[in-house]
Order: C-alpha cells, then structure tokens, then sequence
C-alpha cells in the first residue's frame, strides 16, 4: 500500500484536555500508513468564542492558518476537531463567496507579510479522509481484533454535520455508522446522533448543558449502546466529563463511555489499550475491553410475519 | 427629498451578516425554535427574536437571552426553509448586545471574552487560565465545586497549568490588531 500524506491540524483541545485523541490519531495514522505532518506554527481557531466578540478578527485569526497551509504545501488539511474543522471550512469557503471580506481578511493577513487566496487549501475532517481516502475495504482487511459483541452507537454531533452537509445527510449521515460496522463491531440505531452536546454551555449555564447531555446519553443508552463514539474533543469532554453532574442532576445511572473514534479503530486494528491512551477517560472503557468476543454474535432475524399479526385481506376471487 | 438616516439595529445586523439578507424572506414559520435543542431556556425564540428585530424593538432583541443560548448547532440553519444563516445572524447580535454596552458584563460576554483574551495572548486557548479567571470573577459560589471537576481533570491528566503559545506571536498580534482596526471602520461606516 502507498502511504499518504497530509497537513494536520491538530487544534488546541488535543494538546491536552483529550489528548487521547491525539495519542491514538498518531497511532492509528502509523498502523494505516499515514503520515500527519502537523502545519507548523498553528493557532488557534478561535472556537465558537471569537466570532461572538468581533467578526473579522475571527476571520483573520483563522485565515492565518489557512495561509500557513498554503505556504507549507503539503496535501489537504486534516483537522480532527468538529469545531476547528468549520472554522477552518467555513472561513475559506465564506472568503471564496465573498469577495469584500476575502479582501478586507487579506489586508489583516498582510499586516503578518501572509495572504490567502481562497480555495487553495482543502480542508477536511480525519474521519473523512480515513474514510474515503483509505476506503472501507481496506480498513476491513486490517482489522485484527473484531469487535464483535460491542454495541455502538456513532455519534456525529453539530459541526461536520451541520450547516455544510460534507458528510451526506445533516439530520442522520451513515458515514460513521459504515466504518464501526467494517470494524465488527453491531451499530444500534442512535436517533440523536447529531444533536448537540451543549458545547460551551456547561460552563455558562449548567443546567441547560446538563439537559442536553441527558438526553444523548439517555438515548444512547436505551438504544441499547455500549458506548458512543465521537469524532469531536468537545463533545467527548461534556459526555464523558459531565456525565456524572448529568446523572447526578437528573438522578439517573447511566453508564455510556464516550470513546474517540481513532480509539475504537485502533482496538479493531489490534493496538494495546495503552497505546491508544485508554486510562484517560472519566467514565472508564474497562467494561468494553471484556465485552468483546472471539465470534460474531449469533444474527437473530425477525421472523417474517409475526404470529400475531392481522391476517392478510382477503382478496375477491376471480371470476 | 431623501432623508438620511442612521440604519436601524434590523439594516446593521443583515449588513454584517453574510448572506444575513435572507432574513428579509423568513416566514415566521418557527422551525428554528422547533428545531433548537436549548429553545426551553430562551426568553424569546429565534423565531420570536427576528420578528422582534424586523419591528424594531432593538431594545427587547438587546436585552434577550437568546442570542447567548444559541450552541451554535447549525438545527436552524439547514432547516430553514428561506435558508436564512441563523446561527451566524446569532453571533451578529451577540456582537452588537456587547458594543452596545448591553451584555458586556454578562457571563456569557465574558466568558466568549477570556478565551478570547488568551488566544489573543498566545495565539492557543488556556483551559486553566479560562476556568479559573472565569469561575472566580462570575461563579465564585460554585468554584469549589467546579475545582473538584479541575482536580479530577488533573488526576486524569487532562488539565495543563502552563499556557502554550505560539512561536510568531508578534505575527498574529499584528494581523488580529489590523483586522480589528478594519472592524471598527466597518462599525463606523
């Protein structure tokens, strides 16, 4: 297989807060041939914060890495953050579609000896690219330990769903859904898969925050899910991290580990939890590690026609 | 005989939106607020909100909490059926609550401003700085609690006590103050 390369932008949230993020992208990427080069001297995206307090700024602090991109000419850009993945987007596309404020983000950019001419980079979300670039088939027939008798509910959340549709659907892509289901693993059908994790909310209005984060592990749960899996640090942090003061507010015990989706590829292409930074989590992975099994579970069909079932109408016979 | 007059909190918040024109079309259908997971706890919905503004009750559309309730979901906007750019007419008002002097000592306002402030500084975000300037200054009440949270984000080795930053700092600092420079002209204009 040829390896690939891309730029890599890995967003703040994975120096630290989920690190675990970081650790298992890197060791995902090294299992499947990929090479992340991070784009070098990044900055920040300014999350959801920045484009409340000034807009052109918040252009401009994101068109900075746009232009660094471009300068370094090293393949589409990778981010593996939901929210640095829009801004990043958005902020080329937005300059591409308008070209008074592509001018007026260039004259910021020229103050820094930088320019950006809109649409050079492409930017894209890590599991887009592992998806289409690496392709299912191919993740298939790497994967070592299947994860069969796991549960899995995918969970997409706003940004890459929503408000550009790069993953099919915005109200229920499959993309997600597809590739757990490549790794063994039994996708449950999970209604809330892209509804929001409350972002920020936690930190202005609990209570609005815990309901939200409620309601997904409420779903997850009942939809018979092990685990979620997010492609998103923020909507890993409120799952995960709050979801005790959720439980606690609603007087609830749910117990819905939020994995990170290079966390669960890695299991399936056979690294050690350690390598994937398991350990990290609030709402431990310990159980889900046990629950895999050697073989697929035995497939229970529906019978065709439920015994109690209304009986067919009966037709008028012909003449 | 043409009159001039100062644009009305309506013409500046689609001004500065981009494609924010559309909301000339909205039909007051209230998909958005239908659609919007933290709709309960807003004082009036989105659809409330645009309804106030095309009348001109800048005052109430100021005022409201709306605005700082949005997640930034993106629900409203692909739902829309005039595909009206909700969620970033949102952020437009969140801006002009703050340079009206209506929310900018508002939680909300300053918690946007804080990690603002650091990226500003640094060019990354500070989740510790964040936190502990935040919750000090506005949930001093809660702050033991929210320590607690710290703690455990420290014991899992989650939580940096030193900032990182950037290499070209001055680099950035010198785009973000012209870019500013730009914004104010355009708030003038």
């Amino acid at each position: 297989m040829t390896s690939r390369s891309y730029l890599y932008y890995p967003g703040c949230a994975l120096q630290h807060r989920s690190h675990a993020y970081e650790v298992a992208n890197q060791a995902v990427a090294a299992e499947l041939d990929i090479e992340l080069v991070e784009l070098d001297d990044w900055n920040c995206c300014g999350a959801t914060e920045y484009f409340t307090i000034n807009r052109l700024p918040a252009y401009a602090l994101v068109a900075r890495n746009l232009a660094l991109a471009a300068g370094q000419d090293g393949g589409d850009l990778l981010a593996p953050c939901s929210a640095c993945f829009l801004n990043l987007y958005k902020t080329d596309r937005h300059m591409k579609q308008y070209p008074a404020l592509a001018a007026k983000v260039n004259k910021a950019l020229d103050a820094g000896n930088l320019h950006y001419e809109p649409g050079t980079v492409r930017v894209r979300h890590l599991l887009e690219a592992i998806i289409t670039d690496i392709g299912l088939d191919e993740l298939r027939a790497r994967v070592r330990r299947p994860l069969y008798g796991l549960n899995l509910a995918a969970y997409y959340g706003c940004l890459i769903a929503r408000p550009y549709p790069v993953f099919g659907s915005p109200e229920q892509p499959t993309m997600m859904d597809r590739l757990l289901e490549a790794l063994g693993a039994n996708v449950v059908p999970f209604s809330l898969k892209t509804y929001c994790c409350g972002g920020h909310m936690t930190q202005i209005s609990e209570e609005s925050a815990f309901e939200m984060i409620h309601r997904l592990i409420k779903n997850a749960a009942e939809s018979g899910a092990d685990a979620l899996v997010t492609i998103c640090p923020m909507c890993q942090l409120n799952l995960d991290i709050y979801q005790d003061a959720a439980n606690k507010h609603y007087e609830t015990n749910y117990f819905v580990p939020a994995m990170f989706f290079t966390q669960t590829i890695g299991l399936a292409l056979g690294l050690a939890p350690d390598q994937l930074a398991f350990g990290q989590e609030f709402v431990s992975f310990a159980a889900l590690i046990e629950k895999i099994q050697d073989a697929p579970p035995p497939r229970t069909r529906p019978e065709r026609r439920p015994k109690q079932a209304l009986p067919m109408p009966a037709m008028p016979e012909e003449v | 005989m043409t009159a001039i007059r100062t644009p009305t909190l309506y013409q500046q918040v689609v001004d500065s939106t981009p494609d924010g024109h559309r909301l000339d079309i909205c039909l007051q259908c209230g998909t958005c607020g239908g659609s919007c997971p933290s709709g309960g706890d807003m004082q009036h919905t989105p659809r409330e909100i645009f309804a106030l503004l095309r009348a001109g009750y800048d005052d109430e559309v100021l005022r409201s909490n709306t605005p700082w309730y949005c997640v930034s979901c993106y629900a409203c906007t692909v739902r829309c059926p005039q595909a009206i750019p909700i969620t970033d007419l949102m952020y437009t008002i969140k801006q002009q609550a703050i340079a009206r002097g209506y929310y900018d000592q508002h939680a909300a306002a300053k918690f946007s401003e804080t990690f603002v402030g650091f990226v500003e500084q640094r060019g990354r975000s500070f989740e510790f700085g964040l936190a502990t300037r935040f919750h000090l200054f506005h949930h001093p009440l809660q702050s033991i609690r929210l320590g607690m949270v710290g703690l455990n984000m420290l014991r899992h080795n989650r939580l940096a006590l030193r900032p990182k930053s950037i290499r070209q700092m001055e680099q950035l600092a010198a785009i973000l103050n012209k870019a500013k420079e730009l914004a104010a002209k355009e708030m003038q204009a």
